[in-house]
């Protein structure tokens, strides 16, 4: 079907979800994902995901933060505008710590949320498993299971049969 | 759990002994009380934004505007005059500015400290109460920025502070402690917000999806049209805000790892923050200021008086909305604990200081101190030992941690003897400098007064409109450390995992 964006199923509990995404993950899937209110321990490695690359974000925000922080400083106080306050010298990479140090935080902080919205591809406008009133009860006590119909393995039935397989229940087609 | 004797990590000779001594079995408190649902977890929590506004809170929130009022009057007091206004004259020109500054700045590191410190020390118990304390910072940054904003005369300029050009062609004097204040305030409060709102996306999610839910089955009869209106502003408001979240794995693997670096870089800030609060004392050569045990005396002490906050807010939350399922008996030991650890901390500086002043003789120093505790202000040194050093000492007592009433009133204590504290420090030391002849004696004036009996009112009107429209508790962080939640069917966790 064209216009279907792919297969959901419910399952009972955790340990049924977290087992039945090491199944999916298994059967060589890759357009696909777990839908939980809450994250469940040791997920991405049953789903067969990567360590998260956030860290780069704010690596680089604290990179930028702290030389930042130092060339404000060292510009401000010794070039631009050099000014004797109490015999102190103009610039020494001992009195500005604190400055380099908030700005170091405050980037690698930044970093860090914007990190976290690009990985995830956030903001999004629209997502077709909004389309599901069964997908919405995630937020209270559902875990779901999407395998999306671009993937190369997905056929609507074989899935279908497949997720019943492994234990999913409440299975639907979402529209897209 | 109780020892297995079949377990294979013990050997035989140790499974006869164990036969023998019988050991007791440990219980640990759940974390969630009465074995709650996940369903039911989200339904108490999302309930207190989505049902109609009960009117105890429209006569908070009127009670907190007129107390903000004052803060209004008194700071157009200030600025239409100047800071003559305030009882600040030679020698003693820090007076309640400098202190209700670091009282409120102190406040708001218990927020700080459950969700970024405790969480590094994966403390499952902070999830109840981080998402209140986070916020409580946040606003006792807000009042506590009012303070020195002001106090710089010409609040127009105030700008200066701030690395930014201006028509003088001057920049700010970075050797100055008080404009790394500048730095480590703004920082706080910035990465404060952000951690409080990340923290939040995946549960505005939620708030969304039952507005859509209810949208979408249509479920309001004729004469609701206001509640299908609210639902409507939900769809919009938290939709925004939740910014496409859809609790996907995919989502959660990123999310945890930010929040965990988050938590990584809040520790060393909050850590920061009250140590260059305390540098605009310890840098100045003043006696009773210039020492070393600063940094670390007014981190504990800011972490005591946070939690002294924390107390005083969700005791009284916890009654009215019912939360003893989220806020168990564990929950206020610990906290009283902590206070406990902190409040010993604080009154060991405080004998330190005496010990060190009359080990270092230094005929300034040891005067300073013996100033503090028999000269003219030996009242407010009284009041702030009394209720920071002997009251936290009650918390060993679990008659005491389990009276609520009781702890509630010991909180009130902490914040005041806190309050005490920077007031000691702050004007005992300028009152009484090196030449007697320019002595004084430090009064406040009712403006001093207004503006800050009026931050309490800011700071509730803050409070009383998150409670309305933000998630109080942390849903997810919530059910993550439920047993139900458990990948591996262990019904016993017990949680503290993050």
């Amino acid at each position: 079907m064209a216009d279907s964006y792919g297969i959901i199923a419910s399952f009972a509990d955790t340990p049924s979800f977290y087992h039945a995404a090491e199944k999916v993950r298994d059967a060589g899937y890759k357009k696909w994902d777990t839908y939980s209110s809450f994250p469940v321990h040791g997920m991405p490695e049953a789903q067969g995901q990567a360590r998260s690359k956030v860290p780069i974000f704010t690596f680089l925000g604290g990179i930028t933060g702290f030389t930042v922080g130092t060339l404000l400083v060292w510009y401000m106080n010794y070039f631009d505008y050099p000014l004797i306050v109490g015999g102190k010298p103009f610039f020494s990479p001992v009195f500005p710590f604190p400055v380099m140090y908030e700005l170091t935080i405050l980037l690698a902080a930044f970093g860090t949320l914007g990190g976290m919205f690009l990985t995830n591809l956030l903001p999004q406008h629209y997502n077709s498993l909004f389309n599901s009133e069964t997908f919405l009860e995630v937020s209270g006590e559902r875990l779901v299971i999407a395998i999306e119909s671009r993937d190369p393995k997905f056929d609507s039935d074989l899935t279908r049969q497949f997720l019943e397989q492994i234990g999913g229940t409440d299975i639907e087609e979402v529209t897209k | 759990m109780a020892i297995n004797p079949n377990d294979s990590l013990i050997e035989d000779s140790q499974v006869e002994l164990l036969a023998k001594v019988d050991p007791a079995e440990l219980i640990e408190q759940p974390l969630v009380g009465n074995q709650r649902s996940f369903g039911w977890v989200t339904d108490k929590i999302c309930r207190i934004v989505e049902t109609p506004t009960p009117t105890w809170w429209w006569v908070c929130m009127a009670v907190a505007l007129i107390t903000a009022a004052f803060t209004g009057m008194g700071l157009l007091w200030l600025v239409s005059t100047g800071v003559g206004v305030w009882g600040l004259a030679n020698p003693i020109n820090w007076g309640w500015a400098i202190v209700n500054f670091v009282f409120w700045i102190g406040i708001g590191h218990a927020g700080t400290l459950i969700s970024a410190v405790l969480c590094l020390l994966k403390q499952g118990w902070r999830t109840s109460i981080n998402r209140a304390a986070e916020a409580m910072t946040i606003f006792a940054v807000v009042c506590a920025g009012i303070f020195p904003l002001f106090h710089v005369g010409r609040v127009w300029f105030a700008w200066w502070l701030f690395p930014l050009p201006n028509a003088n062609a001057i920049w700010p004097q970075f050797r100055s402690p008080l404009e790394w204040d500048v730095f480590a305030v703004s920082t706080y409060g910035t990465v404060s917000v952000l951690f409080w709102y990340m923290g939040m996306i995946p549960d505005l999610g939620v708030l969304r999806d039952r507005a859509l839910q209810r949208l979408k089955s249509d479920a309001y009869s004729g004469s609701n049209l206001l509640a299908k209106a609210m639902d409507i502003f939900r769809k919009y408001f938290y939709g925004l805000l939740a910014m496409g979240w859809r609790n996907a794995g995919n989502h959660w693997r990123n999310y945890e790892m930010a929040y965990l670096i988050l938590a990584g870089l809040s520790t060393p800030l909050v850590l920061s923050v009250h140590t260059i609060v305390s540098f605009d004392f310890a840098a100045a050569q003043l006696p009773g200021w210039h020492t070393t045990i600063f940094p670390p005396y007014f981190v504990a002490g800011a972490i005591f008086s946070g939690f002294g906050m924390v107390l005083t807010l969700m005791l009284p939350l916890r009654a009215i909305y019912g939360l003893h399922d989220f806020i168990t008996q564990r929950h206020i030991d610990n906290m009283c604990k902590i206070c406990l650890g902190t409040g010993s901390i604080v009154g060991y500086a405080y004998i330190m200081e005496f010990f060190i002043a009359w080990y270092g003789a230094n005929p300034y120093e040891s005067f300073a101190f013996i100033n503090r505790g028999f000269g003219q202000y030996s009242w407010a040194y009284y009041m702030m030992f009394g209720c920071n050093v002997f009251t936290p000492q009650l918390f060993w007592f679990s008659a005491v941690r389990r009276n609520a009433a009781l702890v509630w009133v010991m909180s009130i204590f902490i914040n005041v003897g806190m309050w005490f504290e920077r007031f000691v420090i702050t004007v005992t030391s300028l009152a009484n400098d090196f030449l007697p002849s320019s002595w004084g004696y430090y009064s406040p004036t009712i403006v001093d007064i207004f503006t800050f009996f009026g931050t309490f009112g800011l700071f509730s009107i803050l409070f009383l409109l998150f409670l309305r429209f933000l998630p109080l508790l942390p849903i997810a962080e919530v059910k993550f450390v439920m047993p139900a939640a458990d990948p591996h069917g262990h019904q016993d966790s017990k949680g503290g995992k993050r």
